[in-house]
């Protein structure tokens, strides 16, 4: 079994966007939302969710003001400044590390386990989905990742699927370590601006860390030539093949406007062409 | 006065936004880039950097002279970052939440507490602004603590302008947290009115006054302007798709060189938002 991780390091340089598109070309695999922080696959992909789950995942300390003495140990030991002077836990700031609830020594701090997000299967009419949405303002992003992708795994080997086309999140943190860490193979999408070139090299460079094969996508490249030919010379120095370029055009928007992907939207748009070599380049690739 | 920048969907503009907001006010202020994942606003800003400081979080180190393997530590970590395997204890830095609980617990004082890197803050200044910024080390999970790292260069006697990571976890509330104003940008699609939605929850949850900047305004649909109006929502100002200002952009320079007139823009902007915060 092969999964690809679509990731960016820049956020909006269209991953989500090719996700969907390759999820129209790709045959017999499991679609993965791992962006859970800001899920936006299922926008276009319409799930009709079969199962749902509630995600736990770390603790929050909640002080029981009649046991409490007051006697201000929890406040010097928490090194987040979560406990206000009068002794309540601000459960933003909580890490759940369970130190104030270890010590107190009145046992007047609980402990309960978080429910921070839920996750979900779903049918699609591209194939089966899992996604999640994470808690607004949660932590443990990282944790509700990895559980998508092992249940994305799961699905994939009980309807003997060979592929996992996962859509990875922005960044180079947490859920981004998480969602690459054992792939086939991850594909960066980078736009040719000079802050696509520096996270693309960040991410690029996380990849390599992990030990994970990566591939290059460069959209919008006409939007600078110049910069899209310091990516591509970039991607050659550190050994990234290149598996193709789309042009910039508003029809990807349009499509996404109306919930759909681009190669079911207009397969005539002076983008689909390119996404349909960016496919094959893949899949020659990947060798799926 | 604090405005901190953010946008829930990745790729929206927020740098764009802040960079031209900071330049267009000119004068003393302050940026603090809080995308530490991925920091962009120095390419635009072109600060000379002066100082560089190596960020470190506290993880455990075990004297194994004094260890005697009672397991407390392991007990009292949440994060499975130490645990006892036979006749040895393991500390997994990269796992360290940094609370000090095995420092704290281990009746044989034998954990003291070493350095994990987490990053880099550089800081320096283009004409009267300056600048700091966090550069997670690549490989570092754990973004917040070096966010708040980077928030305590805040001054709270000149404008700050804080550019905020994607998403609306952890990071995101890191970079928005205390701040008098959250400036939410947008773009008018599909997925930027679902995480524009996200964005806006967290904002509440930390009880924030907000405003919204719709980027690439004429690219998408009327669903963000419904939303905002619907919510209460002030629409500050509106970017439409300009492909010279994406070409300028692409090439690291800020709208208000290219297209001077944007400036009394960007200052109207700020005028809007100082007018909301001291409504309040």
């Amino acid at each position: 079994m092969k999964e690809l991780v679509i990731i960016s390091g820049k956020g909006g340089t269209g991953k989500t966007t090719l996700v969907a598109a390759f999820a129209v070309l790709a045959e017999g695999k499991v679609l993965c939302d791992a962006d859970v922080d800001a899920a936006d696959l299922h926008l276009i992909m319409d799930p009709a969710v079969q199962e749902r789950h509630d995600f736990t995942g770390g603790h929050t300390a909640v002080i029981n003001s009649d046991k409490c003495t007051q006697c201000e140990l929890c406040r010097d030991l928490c090194r987040w400044d979560a406990i206000s002077e009068d002794f309540v836990v601000d459960s933003i700031e909580c890490e759940g590390c369970g130190v104030c609830y270890y010590f107190c020594p009145e046992k007047a701090i609980d402990f309960p386990e978080n429910t921070c997000g839920q996750w979900f299967i779903s049918n699609t009419r591209f194939g089966p989905m899992v996604h999640a949405s994470l808690g607004i303002a949660e932590e443990n992003s990282g944790k509700l990742v990895t559980l998508v992708r092992q249940e994305a795994k799961k699905l994939a080997e009980k309807n003997q699927l060979n592929l996992i086309l996962t859509d990875g999140p922005p960044g180079v943190g947490c859920p981004v370590i998480a969602s690459i860490g054992g792939a086939t193979a991850v594909l960066i999408v980078a736009e040719p601006t000079v802050s696509g070139k520096h996270d693309m090299e960040r991410v690029a460079q996380l990849a390599s860390h992990f030990r994970v094969p990566c591939l290059l996508c460069i959209n919008k490249y006409d939007l600078n030539l110049a910069e899209t030919e310091a990516l591509e010379a970039l991607a050659e120095s550190k050994g990234i093949g290149i598996v193709g370029k789309i042009p910039f055009d508003s029809t990807f928007t349009e499509a996404m406007v109306q919930g759909k992907a681009i190669l079911e939207f207009d397969r005539g748009a002076l983008g689909t062409e390119a996404v349909y070599t960016v496919w094959a380049n893949l899949s020659e690739a990947l060798k799926i | 006065m604090i405005i901190s920048v953010a946008s829930g969907k990745g790729g929206t503009g927020k740098t764009t936004v802040a960079t031209n907001l900071a330049v267009s006010l000119g004068g003393n202020i302050q940026f603090l880039d809080c995308d530490v994942e991925e920091p962009n606003a120095h390419l635009f800003l072109d600060p000379d950097i002066q100082e560089v400081e190596t960020v470190t979080t506290p993880v455990p180190e075990v004297d194994e002279e004094k260890c005697t393997l009672c397991g407390k530590c392991a007990e009292i970590c949440q994060f499975k970052a130490i645990v006892v395997i036979g006749e040895t204890v393991l500390a997994f830095h990269e796992l360290c939440h940094s609370c000090g609980g095995c420092m704290e617990v281990c009746p044989e004082k034998a954990i003291s507490e070493v350095g994990r890197e987490l990053g880099l803050i550089e800081r320096g200044y283009r004409d009267g602004l300056e600048f700091v910024h966090g550069r997670l080390r690549v490989g570092e999970a754990m973004s917040p603590p070096l966010i708040r790292q980077v928030r305590t260069y805040q001054d709270s006697n000149r404008v700050t302008i804080i550019d905020a990571p994607p998403g609306t976890s952890c990071p995101v509330i890191a970079a928005m947290k205390g701040a008098d104003f959250v400036l939410l940008v947008t773009e008018p699609t599909p997925f930027g009115l679902h995480d524009l939605k996200l964005a806006v929850g967290a904002v509440r949850v930390l009880g924030i006054p907000s405003g919204l900047v719709i980027n690439r305004s004429d690219l998408g649909d009327e669903k963000v302007k419904q939303y905002a109006e619907q919510e209460g929502i002030p629409v500050l100002l509106e970017i439409p798709f300009d492909r010279k200002i994406a070409e300028s952009y692409s090439r690291g320079e800020l709208i208000v060189e290219v297209m001077p007139e944007w400036k009394e823009r960007f200052v109207d902007l700020y005028n809007r938002i100082e007018g909301i915060v001291k409504g309040n």
